[in-house]
């Protein structure tokens, strides 16, 4: 494997990573359903490249610029469809995403349809890793806290969570600012690396790959949002001797996973460092204990 | 107890997926004596027949320079990558036959969403790439600046618009023109943009431009408006599928007009979808498929794959043309000389003489062929520039 191939992938793991990480507090610690979070990482990729090349501020001011511009976008979105329940929240999300790709492809001051080539190039795998590794951290600090933790009540029992005196609508819209943001930054991390940004890449597939990628590390949990988005991107590269039967490849191999797994990779559990060690020999006994 | 297993299989097929990747990078490792040609485009996908049928001819080409000797006492070796018509995997692509197969020249990809996001990779690596049919003026020359490892053997949108428009003003005579056109589609927008410029230019009106977006089915209420606005020709930018229904809905709502559209237009399904409807139809195409060049490369087509040859076919042929002519002139298999002979390429392929222009990296001067539909066959009537 030449590093030159492997950067690349790890590149694009990574971009994948910070939208996962978003959509993992959303779906998997909310249990929100979206299928339109291609839209928020459209929304952070132009405004993140429109600060960046026309206003000249650095690369990671423009990043959260454009990761604040898709959690405000998120907020007028949350305030009219957070109060829809299950299904018709995600149709919603469904909706929202197609629309934003929509309006970019008929605004021509970012040059429409055709694309807007010509962003310069500042992304590297080591920003890109600094820029997981802040986000991982942020998520896992979140995940743990008071706010996490009133998020995942609401995950698993909505009406019980309102009856202890949750907000429930509050804790919902600051997850789906938080998703937004996280895919906003994604999207600005897009324009910079490929130089070029066109609608068409923030289409309903890559909504649902990011959903498959949550679903596939498993509901819940941070780490394996990391292991999906890893190993999910790297899956198409390396079917590629399977030609033009790559694709019924990967998805055999995504339906044999979730079918050998239905709570997928980590299934809600964490990699810790307890658990590293103990899976190198310390604290055996009290792995054995559990297991009997 | 009882996920053990399941456990295992999955570490299983991770080893298998490990070991296929090792295999394949130790064959290559094998065939180090010959000369690695990269092709990327869509093997899968919506645009996957045009991508196919590319493959298919360098492929095919290859194979017969190798059995006439091979180029420069090389075999050529035509590595394809799949990127199902996304930017990102593009990327990828590139990254893995510039880094890894170490390849000398790239053809493809055919669409300019993908040609444009892989240039700084090339540039990066040094390795030239030639497009096949992205349009875009802006997949070899951005701000004013050429980009200097891409090339492309097609002419571009600004071009084939002026076409249209020119050869309908010109020599059709029409005065009156409605575009309806697909506005989530990059070559349809570039298209129309041109179109309604030179058209207008000209001293012609635009009397109608309605949009629908990829995937619609349903053309009747834009074409209503269209046939209000009475229009003495209707282009329409976009791929054979939409133009099968659009102009069958055309005719069904008794539009009356010529129907004009560009080189999404040319292929076997459309005819067999809306033959009456699109007859006597105008389309600028790349090249004329009766000439005797273009015949004979058909047959050899047809003759290995049994199939028939789609409009990339001809192109990926003029780029992997290209390809030869320059290694042949820089006499080396260097990616930076056989880019610096590309610059200054001046041959005659099956769809026309492409002389490279230095500044731009496009084939100057090529003439577009305008086909004609006459009882459901595409019938050359003439090279026009505008």
């Amino acid at each position: 494997m030449d590093w030159f191939y492997v950067k690349g992938i790890l590149i694009l793991s990574g971009i994948n990573l910070m939208a996962v990480l978003g959509l993992s507090l959303l779906t998997g610690f909310t249990g929100l359903f979206s299928f339109g979070h291609a839209g928020f990482m459209a929304i952070g990729a132009y405004a993140a490249a429109f600060i960046g090349v026309n206003l000249g501020l650095p690369l990671i001011v423009s990043l959260l610029a454009g990761g604040l511009v898709a959690g405000i976008i998120s907020l007028f979105i949350g305030r009219l469809t957070l109060k829809l329940k299950g299904d018709y929240f995600c149709i919603a999300t469904l909706g929202f995403g197609e629309a934003i790709r929509l309006v970019l492809d008929n605004v021509q001051v970012f040059g429409g349809a055709r694309g807007w080539p010509g962003i310069p190039i500042r992304i590297d795998l080591w920003n890109v890793v600094l820029i997981n590794l802040a986000g991982i951290a942020f998520m896992i600090s979140l995940v743990n806290s008071r706010h996490g933790r009133n998020m995942i009540a609401i995950r698993e029992e909505e009406l019980a969570a309102k009856t202890i005196g949750i907000d429930t609508f509050k804790y919902k819209m600051i997850s789906l600012f938080t998703s937004a943001v996280y895919a906003g930054i994604a999207g600005g991390l897009v324009g910079y690396y490929t130089g070029f940004l066109q609608p068409k890449m923030f289409g309903m597939t890559k909504s649902t790959e990011l959903t498959i990628i949550v679903i596939f590390g498993g509901i819940g949990s941070v780490s394996g949002s990391v292991l999906g988005a890893l190993l999910l991107t790297a899956l198409p590269e390396l079917l590629r001797a399977f030609a033009l039967w790559r694709l019924v490849a990967y998805g055999v191999a995504v339906i044999f996973i979730m079918i050998s797994r239905p709570e997928g990779l980590m299934g809600g559990k964490e990699i810790t460092f307890k658990g590293i060690l103990r899976a190198i020999g310390f604290g055996h006994k009290h792995s054995k204990a559990r297991e009997v | 107890m009882f996920k053990r297993p399941k456990r295992c299989v999955v570490t299983l097929l991770c080893l298998v997926l490990c070991l296929t990747l090792g295999i394949s990078a130790a064959l290559a490792a094998e065939q180090a004596k010959t000369v690695k040609l990269g092709w990327i485009g869509s093997l899968t996908g919506d645009q996957a027949v045009w991508g196919q049928c590319e493959l298919n001819t360098v492929k095919m080409l290859a194979e017969e320079l190798n059995d006439a000797g091979g180029l420069l006492g090389a075999k050529i070796e035509v590595i394809g990558y799949d990127t199902r018509g996304d930017a990102m995997e593009a990327v990828n692509c590139v990254r893995r036959l510039t880094g890894q197969d170490k390849v000398v020249c790239i053809i493809g990809p055919n669409a300019s969403g993908q040609a444009i996001p892989i240039s700084s990779i090339l540039e990066e690596m040094k390795v030239p790439d030639i497009a096949t049919v992205a349009t875009n003026p802006k997949v070899t020359v951005v701000d004013g600046k050429t980009k200097p490892f891409n090339f492309r053997v097609c002419f571009i949108d600004p071009y084939q618009g002026a076409v249209a428009a020119g050869f309908a003003f010109d020599v059709l005579g029409l005065r009156k023109a409605a575009v309806l056109y697909d506005v989530a589609d990059d070559y349809s927008q570039g298209l129309t943009e041109f179109f309604v410029k030179t058209f207008t230019e000209k001293g012609g009106t635009v009397v109608a431009k309605e949009a629908f977006k990829f995937g619609d089915t349903d053309f009747r209420p834009q074409l209503s408006k269209i046939k209000a606005a009475n229009p003495d020709l209707i282009f329409m930018p976009y791929f054979f599928k939409e133009v099968a229904l659009s102009s069958n809905q055309a005719r069904e709502l008794g539009i009356k007009c010529t129907l004009m559209g560009g080189d999404g237009w040319p292929s076997e399904v459309l005819i067999e979808m809306a033959k009456e409807a699109i007859e006597g139809s105008y389309v600028v195409n790349h090249l004329d498929f009766d000439d005797p060049d273009v015949m004979d490369f058909k047959a050899r087509y047809i003759k290995k794959y049994n199939r028939q040859v789609e409009l990339n076919g001809f192109l990926a042929h003029d780029a992997f043309l290209m390809f030869v002519d320059a290694v042949k002139r820089a006499n080396s298999f260097d990616p930076v000389a056989i880019k610096n002979a590309l610059e200054t390429t001046n041959v005659k392929g099956i769809t026309g003489t492409i002389r490279i222009d230095k500044d731009t990296h496009n084939p100057e001067g090529k003439e577009a062929a305008i086909i004609k539909i006459v009882d459901g066959n595409y019938i050359f009537q003439q090279k026009y520039a505008p």
